[in-house]
């Protein structure tokens, strides 16, 4: 048998493939929450991209890699717009964040407003006029091994590779990202030191918003091109679990991402070599996953909760201070 | 503009703005509404009339609130100590299991045996579902958040197996077409919950249940001293820990009455409204995500509660008998979602005081203390 067929070299690039948008996510949320603002909002945020993505792909004619690159980037934009509510309520109104990251949620998600607009735009039933395919890099797809996991993949999944570079670049080698940092550990002191506390949040819980629904327009774009309410079952919250493993580090949420792409994949790779269990055990992996390893993070070694923004989750009010 | 914190809340407002909130909130949605040519008003007078007024309406609104009145409770319990129990809907989904479960042990029991062991299912399996991230927070300091909320998919999942993809103990094998198209074990007709005819309506029994629930949690809360340690550990858990409260036993316990409470809101489904453990119907309901809003627009009063959970019930009830064509499906999701938007807006006016104008300097302090009691407010 043809090595690439194995199954380690099926399930990593498969894990690659349904982890590309929980990096996505991750990463923006990410960012977010370095200003200090956490967003429960990214389920609702990812479906808006989604629906919207979907939506404009039946809409736009033209080359294919033209139509994809407008439809995620509209996918994005219209997440951005619903995350800007989040953003006034919590940084301008000094709202409480749990409760109106998930008011986001209730809003844009599964029974919400994307649901709202698959349906006025009867999107169900559909298959994507333009979809991600996978794309053979410089004719490397057929090399043992590394081929299928690292030169078989779609646009995005490169695309992805390069936003957790350009994260981890602008955390940590730039001005701007260095006051983000200051902003969400001591935003007293980065007043102090003239950096506008609102402007940052609200830039980078925007930011937050565009990646999410990129990573929502992977749904229906790439993994399953149609539209299903509900339709990325979960990611948004596996999302901001995956920030909190990778300890508010870019480079780390690849490693969570995929591994979490492992849990969504494995149902499917080994159905298709005649193992038969139920679908709902492999389909609760992910999220039985995901509360075991939030349990292996939050004790022990990692107890002092390594990395956390210090002012994750407070308003920052300068009278207050 | 301007925005000062206020020392205390003037009474009237504190029910004007969740009232406002709901005006606005609807006002915000119509704009959904007119982008995808819909007439907004012919839509809300058509909600409420279904949700209140048509015949039969409020006997349906009824059986819709009664399961939210509970999630509500059980949010609004867990929110009040900042303990963020998001998993209402999961809790919900066990407590009817177990329900539906302990009703078709005990089918040849007499109707009050079977309803009691129904009531007493659901708080069990739903206070137990609950524990399992009560006990991660308690003793691991695991974010409840992400536990309770991935434990809701599972959950999901597990209503899934029990129906569509085993033998299982809830699932009718008795006819060849019930094998052929999945369906739950029908809870015999003494297992039906009685319901009381009060003139304008039909208020099934779990309602009743869920408002004596409601004055009792009230009681609870403020007269007991596991309720004062729960508030104490709400309001400032350094300060509970130094009044040396055993702060791991007060999360678990709280994390537990609230599961046990959204689990009774799935014993209500069940024996008012389904009596058949039916996946998809629960699924699609989304009555432990609503009860969330209904504890944020209620403020936590458990009061409160009751009434917002008849108004939102109206919605999400009306919501389901109009869902067509001309009543886009999610329009009931954006409508929720605005009205927690605006509630938490409205947060604003109740905390600060908004003055537009001139800034005026302040009087000097020990003058406002000089001018005698009435000058002095607030702790």
């Amino acid at each position: 048998m043809n090595v690439n067929e194995s199954i380690v070299v099926v399930l990593a690039a498969s894990a690659i493939f349904y982890g590309t948008p929980l990096v996505f996510a991750a990463v923006g949320e990410l960012l977010a929450e370095r200003s200090g603002v956490l967003n429960l909002g990214v389920e609702g945020m990812m479906l808006m991209g989604a629906v919207t993505a979907f939506w404009a792909v039946q809409h736009l004619s033209g080359p294919d890699w033209l139509a994809l690159m407008l439809a995620t980037l509209i996918g994005g934009a219209a997440a951005l717009a619903v995350s800007t509510i989040h953003a006034i309520l919590v940084v301008g109104l000094r709202a409480n964040q749990i409760v109106s990251g998930l008011a986001l949620t209730i809003f844009a998600g599964g029974t919400g407003l994307s649901s709202y607009i698959g349906n006025v735009a009867r999107l169900g039933g559909k298959p994507a006029q333009h979809e991600f395919g996978a794309i053979n890099v410089i004719g490397l797809a057929d090399v043992p091994v590394l081929g299928p996991i690292l030169f078989h993949q779609n646009a995005l999944v490169y695309g992805s590779w390069a936003l957790v570079i350009l994260a981890l670049a602008y955390l940590y080698r730039t001005r701007t990202g260095l006051h983000l940092r200051s902003v969400g550990e001591s935003p007293q002191t980065a007043d102090v030191m003239g950096v506008n506390v609102a402007r940052y949040r609200y830039a980078h819980t925007l930011a937050g918003g565009l990646l999410a629904g990129i990573g929502g327009a992977y749904f229906s774009l790439a993994i399953t091109p149609n539209w299903i309410d509900g339709m990325t079952s979960g990611a948004g919250w596996i999302a901001i679990a995956l920030v909190i493993f990778a300890f508010w580090r870019p480079e780390l949420t690849l490693v969570g991402a995929y591994l979490f792409g492992i849990f969504s994949s494995l149902g499917f790779v080994l159905q298709a070599r005649q193992v038969h269990l139920p679908p709902e055990v492999f389909a609760s992996l992910p999220y039985v996953m995901t509360v075991v390893v939030l349990v292996v993070v939050s004790t022990g070694w990692a107890k002092q909760r390594l990395g956390a923004p210090a002012a994750l989750g407070t308003p920052y009010v300068r009278e207050e201070r | 503009m301007r925005i000062e914190r206020r020392l205390t809340t003037p009474r009237w407002l504190a029910l004007a703005v969740p009232v406002a909130s709901l005006v606005a909130a609807f006002a915000a949605s119509s704009v959904v509404l007119l982008a995808a040519g819909k007439d907004p008003i012919a839509i809300y007078l058509r909600l409420f009339d279904r949700a209140f007024f048509a015949s039969g309406a409020l006997t349906s609104t009824f059986v819709t609130a009664t399961p939210l009145l509970l999630t509500g409770l059980a949010a609004a319990a867990a929110f009040r100590m900042r303990l963020w129990n998001i998993g209402g809907e999961g809790q919900l989904y066990l407590g009817a299991v177990g329900a539906s479960g302990v009703g078709l042990v005990l089918r040849d029991q007499s109707g009050i045996v079977i309803i009691a062991g129904m009531i007493l299912g659901g708080l069990f399996s739903g206070a137990a579902w609950a524990v399992i991230p009560g006990l991660l927070r308690a003793y691991f300091n695991t974010n409840e958040i992400i536990t309770t909320l991935m434990l809701n998919y599972v959950a999901s999942l597990l209503l899934s197996y029990l129906i569509f993809d085993s033998q299982s103990f809830w699932r009718e094998l008795s006819t060849f077409s019930a094998r052929a198209f999945p369906q739950g074990k029908v809870l015999p007709d003494a297992a039906m919950w009685p319901s009381f005819n009060i003139g304008i309506a039909i208020v099934p029994f779990g309602l009743v249940v869920g408002i004596a629930v409601a004055a009792l949690w009230w009681l609870f809360y403020g007269s007991t001293s596991f309720g004062f340690k729960a508030r104490v550990l709400g309001d400032s858990p350094s300060a509970a820990r130094y009044a040396g409260i055993q702060t791991r036993r007060v999360v678990v316990a709280m994390m537990a009455l609230s599961g046990a409470l959204a689990g009774l809101g799935g014993a209500s489904e069940i024996g008012d409204f389904r009596h058949v453990l039916d996946p998809r119907g629960l699924q699609q309901a989304g009555l432990g995500y609503a009860g969330i809003v209904v504890a944020a627009l209620a403020r936590y009063n458990p009061y409160a509660v009751v009434v917002v959970a008849v108004l939102l019930g109206g919605l999400a009830n009306a919501g389901y008998s109009l869902q067509g064509p001309d009543f886009p499906a999610g329009l009931v999701g954006v409508l929720q979602g605005m009205i927690l938007f605006f509630a938490l807006g409205g947060e604003l006016l109740l905390r600060y005081r908004v003055t537009f104008g001139a800034r005026r300097a302040a009087p000097p302090r020990a003058l406002s203390i000089a001018a005698g009691p009435a000058g002095v407010s607030g702790p």
